[in-house]
């Protein structure tokens, strides 16, 4: 598959949405390089706004404008937002209710040799327990475009989570992504991966993989994490074994999401390829991933595991 | 619009048909009628932040009577002037502000820190009408009146923005990170109130951390410095229809205030930041303000 940049997909859609919409306004807090809000900045100037390394009160400008009648998108580093300034985004705009659009990059361990202080692993989990905020995690470039759209258009708080590095492209240019609904990426009767971010392409050759083994696995991309899609999730566990997958502690991310729901409404065996309680190293992306247990051998591996698990 | 017991001023002509204006005799009518209802909710609610209420009283009662321009029964009327609250355990002192301008009945004043009550413990602007933002973690206000603000200058509106921190607040980082953006935005239809009453909930602000000296460091940051007696109604308009003229930088005023004010024990007691008066205390406090 070829690989595309989703923060070069981000910078460029913001460019695209400032252009028909007078009222987004973007920040960044000195990353603005990284984040890849430069784009927009070079081209709308006056409706920029580096705050410096200030992400505190970057949320409390974001808030301010939406309250106003502005689109805010505000762009740092996974780490920093939620993890700099959460009890800003808790009172600022979740409490508040305000329109604003949080776009943070370089989430999970694959920001890679900046090391543990850089690899947001925990940012899932603290924005998912916000009321009121959608919560997006995409799995390559085009559904980052995609779904930034969609965030414009979206009245409430949003958090978007990328990548740092390229990843391989999933969709096609036709693909149309809808808030709220998982996207079944592969069908399959033994066993349901679900996978966010950049958890999803391992997760199609893990199916590849277990394809050849004689195991049918379905694969879903849920990639709008809250609301999540529970009738997705019940539909998975109707193959009775589910695995989830995602760059993130196994605390308070996707797989207890899964495990809430289905420990209510169908219990089956679930198993979780995701971070233990632990923190990482420095290291290349593929060697973290690889150590870490976030590869398509390991979710591979838990969908043997799941599978005799299987009553 | 008038608010109940007082009377439009006939000196007094507004560029617009919003806000609410009183003679300067009547303004001290007007802030001790909203002391009195301060110290009765706290009192009825049984829990609440007296001191830091009561020293503000006289400087959010000129801006609303005599600085604002707003339109009680059309909240979220585009051009009117922002108020935000930061210190936002004040908030009966802004619930009573709002209430005597008829934004909602003086009668459900007490139903403060209720449950279901449109007035929350802390001040929430997804529930009651006029209050702009939910605070209560303080440090918050400045960065989200820049915000509000910056929106006026993009939307070519002539809206200002007013927002009120407490002295202790300034411990915050954020009001500095804020105070650095505001003067690099050039920020100039933003004007900050800074309630300097000297007191925070563990002592005295110079014991607990010491912010002196306010003026040097707003001044510093790239601020206007207007430093005011918070408790004279003249003094005060006049600081802020100086702040009117100040461009290219924003204004801040460090209103010198008594925490607790108007109310003789509970002037300068640090132990009224946040506990409430019990039957006795509220009864001689209403004597007071008789």
């Amino acid at each position: 598959m070829p690989e595309e940049s989703m923060r070069e997909a981000y910078g460029k859609t913001l460019v695209e949405l400032g252009k028909t919409n007078p009222d987004i306004v973007v920040l960044d807090a000195d990353l603005c390089a990284s984040t890849m809000t430069k784009y927009f900045i070079q081209e709308f100037p006056e409706r920029s706004f580096d705050v410096g390394i200030a992400e505190q009160n970057m949320i409390g400008i974001a808030a301010g404008l939406a309250a106003s009648g502005k689109i805010p998108f505000a762009s740092t580093f996974a780490v920093f937002a939620p993890g700099r300034c959460f009890d800003q985004i808790r009172m600022s705009i979740a409490q508040s209710e305000l329109n604003v659009k949080l776009v943070v990059t370089h989430g999970g361990l694959s920001v890679g040799e900046d090391g543990t202080s850089h690899q947001a692993i925990e940012d899932l989990s603290l924005i998912c327990s916000l009321p009121g905020f959608t919560v997006i995690v995409p799995a390559d470039a085009v559904e980052t475009a995609a779904a930034v759209k969609a965030a414009a258009d979206l009245d409430g708080p949003c958090y978007i989570r990328l990548g740092r590095p390229k990843l391989p492209v999933v969709f096609d240019d036709n693909y149309r992504f809808v808030p709220g609904k998982a996207v079944a990426m592969r069908d399959g009767s033994d066993a349901a991966v679900i996978a966010i971010g950049i958890m999803v392409a391992p997760a199609l050759d893990a199916a590849e993989m277990l394809a050849a083994e004689g195991i049918k696995c379905r694969v879903l991309n849920m990639s709008t994490l809250k609301p999540v899609d529970e009738a997705a999730i019940l539909k998975a566990a109707e193959t009775g074994a589910v695995v989830t997958a995602e760059e993130h502690l196994e605390h308070g991310g996707l797989g207890s999401t899964v495990a809430r729901i289905l420990s209510q409404k169908k219990p089956v065996p679930v198993e979780f390829v995701a971070i233990r309680d632990t923190y990482a190293s420095s290291g290349k992306p593929a060697e973290l991933l690889e150590r870490f247990g976030l590869t398509a051998q390991d979710i591979a591996a838990a969908v043997r595991k799941v599978i005799k698990r299987k009553s | 619009m008038t608010p109940s017991g007082s009377k439009k001023s006939p000196s007094q002509t507004s560029a617009s048909d919003a806000g609410v204006f009183v003679s300067q005799e009547d303004l001290a009518g007007v802030a001790k009628r909203i002391r009195r209802h301060i110290v009765t909710i706290i009192g009825k609610a049984g829990s609440g932040h007296p001191g830091g209420s009561l020293s503000a009283v006289d400087i959010v009662t000129t801006l609303y009577w005599k600085v604002l321009r707003h339109k009680p029964a059309d909240p979220h009327w585009p051009d009117r002037d922002r108020f935000i609250l930061s210190k936002g355990h004040a908030a009966p002192m802004l619930y009573s502000v709002l209430a005597e301008c008829d934004y909602f009945p003086v009668s459900e004043l007490t139903t403060l820190r209720q449950m279901d009550s449109r007035l929350q413990g802390h001040a929430d602007r997804t529930a009651t009408p006029g209050v702009e933002m939910s605070s209560g973690s303080l440090g918050q206000g400045l960065s989200f009146a820049i915000g509000v603000a910056l929106a006026g200058r993009l939307d070519s509106k002539d809206y200002r923005t007013y927002v009120l921190l407490g002295d202790g607040e300034c411990n915050e980082g954020q009001v500095w990170e804020a105070a650095m953006a505001a003067a690099h935005f050039s920020v100039d239809n933003l004007v900050a109130v800074v309630d300097n009453n000297g007191l925070q909930i563990d002592g005295p602000t110079c014991d607990v951390m010491n912010t002196d000296p306010l003026d040097k460091k707003w001044e510093a940051f790239g601020w206007h410095v207007i430093e005011v007696d918070g408790h004279d109604f003249t003094r005060l308009s006049e600081a802020f229809e100086k702040a009117k003229t100040i461009k290219g930088k924003p204004t801040v005023i460090i209103a010198r205030t008594t925490k607790g004010k108007g109310v003789s024990f509970m002037e300068n007691v640090v132990g009224f930041h946040g506990k409430a008066p019990d039957k006795e205390q509220l009864e001689t406090a209403l004597k007071e303000l008789a």
